[in-house]
């Protein structure tokens, strides 16, 4: 990771405004943002550890533990709400055997909460590893719970 | 044979890909394009003819064969003739839907760069009036004056001044930002570039929520093949990291700086220390995206539209449990009920429409009774509302509206940036009293199941991966019980008093509107629908009259 870090900072800057796009890139290579690469990235824009543990903590998107191998990211949001998104969000549970915000004990797939996909007129809507899924009902998780296992 | 269907990430959902992936397998020539925003056609597919664009959704990719000889029973004519479309003043979203986002060739045709090369024969003051002199007030939410805003930043001193533009659009509801920056980017792009010629700026930041990869991958595209345009101006996407309090302007600005998104204290204000501790211009999409009209057509011919001191259009949100979603850009002034009813078609469910929330998750919930309600910003502040950056989300009448009224609390708890004490922990406490009156309540109205009581699960290996655990059963739930019931009068009527006095400290005690404006949603919630709230209806209801901001 230290010669990943590096490697970035060498092609966009070592300033302190390149910690998100930092994070976010460190989290793309290696799937979560480790404590261990916390004084690294430290040490590379030249801020104290606490200073960037402040900031990974605060924000919901990084992980400081690997997800599991498909991530669904289900909208809890009003207007999914208002399209019956509680009843899937229980059904996506009960379906991937997974409860809301943990992965799952074989580590095959995370189930995770997002407040919005801006797809409000045609929710229930989830991510799917990315993949934007619309109207989502018994049958989609079923699709959703066959890819899991592949 | 030539085929344009849309790109947008909502078609995408809908199954866009396929139907796009059928169409050049068939031989056609497909042209990507955004949305043109009612989502019950889409996927939707527009074939090239002598006739103009005919347009055909929802389509599937089996459906290939009947569009091409134009036997298929979806077929739409020109989509831009349909009542959703024949209605709207597409100020704003005139490109949206039409032409390939990322075209420099179809922008330029379609009128862009217009409002730029107008822009670069006025000096910036003039261009400072002419936004002005437009009415132009942001669309993110608090409805301040771009043109003065501007002023501000132009009379600053001069140095380094940056352009921010504000696409962390985290309103449930909403999704018009998503759209542009997916539909038309240049068009944000014109109007930053404009924003840049009038205060001095030299360099922009485009902040997008990660929750749109589609949006950030265009903007990125549009930025690199406009770069030479818009020169010496220079552009630049920032991804968020999922915090909804980095909408807040200040919180925006600490976020692109690299520090945690808490809410500034203002004074001082952007306009005069802002990003980096320069003078900044920070508006939402819609709003900057306003501005290439108001140059290329005029300041009055924007003006002209309006209602009261609501000017020109607003691309609005209909969303939820609604039968015709989507975008619909018009005047201020339609009413509430002529959204929901005549253009939003009622119900997907076929239900009577119970609420609507209109304004994103601190909007207040309004029943049909307030349908009469014209679509500006005073009126919604003086019904104790506001329109926010009009997304109205729509309900039947199996909504539970105490439900939501914990949920807005619950939101407010898992959003708070931690700085005051009412938004941190008042949000808390309120998702607990809001529990104690639904426990108290007598027949809960609702289909949805509500948490139970005071249980709590108990801690332990055997819990992860239990599906009946909820996700905030972990140290949030401990943390909601950690005082005991048994010292607490439970009645309906002391937790109604005690979340009543709960929401004024939060209102009067909040730096920012996501602590302040919480008790919108809770406090409607109360007052339009108290039976769900185990208290008798109130006939003689006044709302109330406190304005927003
Ligand atoms: C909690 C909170 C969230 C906000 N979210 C957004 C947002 O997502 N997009 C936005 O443009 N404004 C948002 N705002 C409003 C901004 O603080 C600010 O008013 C706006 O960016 C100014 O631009 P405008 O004048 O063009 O509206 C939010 C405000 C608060 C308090
Ligand atoms: S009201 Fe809440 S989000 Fe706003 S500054 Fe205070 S703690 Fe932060
Ligand atoms: S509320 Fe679920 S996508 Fe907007």
């Amino acid at each position: 990771m230290e010669e990943f870090i590096e490697g970035w900072t060498a092609r966009h800057g070592a300033t302190r405004d390149q910690l998100l796009p930092l994070l976010h890139a460190v989290q793309e290579e290696a799937g979560y943002v480790q404590d261990a690469v916390v004084p690294v990235i430290a040490r590379a824009l030249n801020l104290s550890r606490a200073d960037v543990h402040g900031v990974v903590t605060f924000y919901h998107d990084f992980r400081r533990t690997p997800a599991g191998r498909h991530v669904v990211k289900l909208c809890r949001a009003e207007s999914c709400q208002a399209r019956g998104g509680a009843a899937i969000e229980a059904a996506a549970a009960q379906r991937l055997g997974v409860a809301m915000g943990e992965t799952r004990g074989d580590g095959a797939v995370s189930l995770e909460p997002v407040y919005c996909l801006g797809l409000c007129a045609v929710g229930p809507n989830a991510l799917v590893d990315g993949r934007p899924m619309a109207r989502i009902d018994a049958a989609a998780l079923d699709r959703i719970a066959a890819e899991v296992a592949a | 044979m030539k085929i344009y269907v849309s790109r947008d990430m909502a078609s995408v959902a809908l199954g866009a890909d396929d139907v796009a992936k059928a169409f050049a397998d068939a031989g056609c020539e497909v042209i990507r394009t955004g949305s043109r925003g009612l989502f019950s056609i889409e996927p939707l597919v527009e074939m090239e003819t002598a006739d103009g664009r005919i347009g055909y959704g929802p389509v599937g990719p089996w459906d290939v064969a009947a569009v091409l000889d134009g036997s298929h029973p979806n077929r739409l004519g020109a989509v831009d003739q349909l009542s959703f479309f024949a209605g709207q003043q597409r100020f704003t979203f005139a490109r949206c839907g039409v032409i390939d986002p990322v075209s420099l060739t179809d922008y330029a045709a379609q009128d862009g760069w217009k409002g730029l090369d107008a822009a670069r024969t006025m000096t910036p003051q003039a261009v400072v009036d002419a936004v002005k002199v437009s009415g132009l007030r942001g669309r993110g939410g608090a409805g301040f004056p771009t043109g003065i805003k501007w002023q501000t930043v132009l009379d600053a001193p001069t140095g380094d001044k940056y352009i921010v533009c504000n696409a962390d659009e985290g309103d449930s509801g909403t999704f018009a930002d998503r759209m542009l920056m997916e539909g038309d980017p240049y068009c944000l792009i014109e109007g930053m570039a404009i924003a840049a010629h009038a205060v001095g700026g030299t360099q922009g930041y485009i902040y997008i929520r990660s929750e749109y990869p589609f949006a950030i991958y265009t903007m990125r595209l549009a930025i690199e093949r406009s770069a030479h345009l818009i020169a010496p101006f220079t552009l630049e996407v920032r991804e968020g990291a999922g915090a909804y309090v980095c909408g807040e302007e200040t919180a925006l600005l600490d976020s692109i700086e690299g520090k945690r998104g808490q809410v500034r204290a203002k004074p001082p204000l952007p306009a005069l220390k802002g990003l980096f501790g320069q003078p900044t211009v920070i508006n939402n999409v819609l709003s900057l995206a306003a501005v290439p009209f108001i140059l290329a057509e005029g300041a009055e011919a924007y003006a002209a539209v309006g209602f009261g001191r609501s000017r020109g259009t607003m691309p609005v949100q209909l969303a939820g449990n609604v039968r015709y979603g989507g975008l619909y850009e018009i005047g201020f002034g339609i009413t509430l009920g002529e959204l929901v009813n005549d253009i939003g078609g009622g119900t997907a469910s076929g239900r009577p429409v119970r609420a609507v929330q209109v304004g994103g998750p601190l909007g207040a919930y309004f029943p049909p009774s307030m349908f009469h309600l014209p679509f500006d910003y005073e009126s919604f502040a003086a019904a104790g509302g506001l329109i926010g950056h009009a997304g109205i989300t729509v309900f039947d009448d199996s909504v539970d509206m105490a439900h939501m009224a914990r949920f807005a609390m619950e939101f407010c708890a898992a959003e708070s940036c931690g700085k005051c004490t009412p938004c941190r922990i008042g949000s808390t406490r309120g998702v607990e009293i809001v529990d104690r009156i639904m426990a108290a309540r007598p027949t809960p109205p609702s289909v949805m199941p509500a948490k139970a009581g005071i249980s709590l699960p108990e801690g332990g290996a055997e819990e992860k991966g239990d599906p009946s655990v909820r996700w905030d059963d972990g140290v949030l739930g401990k943390a909601l019980y950690s005082r005991s019931p048994a010292r607490i009068d439970t009645s309906i009527d002391a937790q109604t008093t005690l979340l009543r006095n709960l929401c004024d400290t939060m209102k009067y005690g909040s730096l920012c509107a996501l602590g302040g404006f919480t008790p919108y949603p809770v406090l409607s919630a109360l007052d339009y629908f108290p039976e769900d709230f185990g208290a008798s209806p109130s006939p003689n209801f006044a709302p109330l009259k406190e304005a927003a901001e």
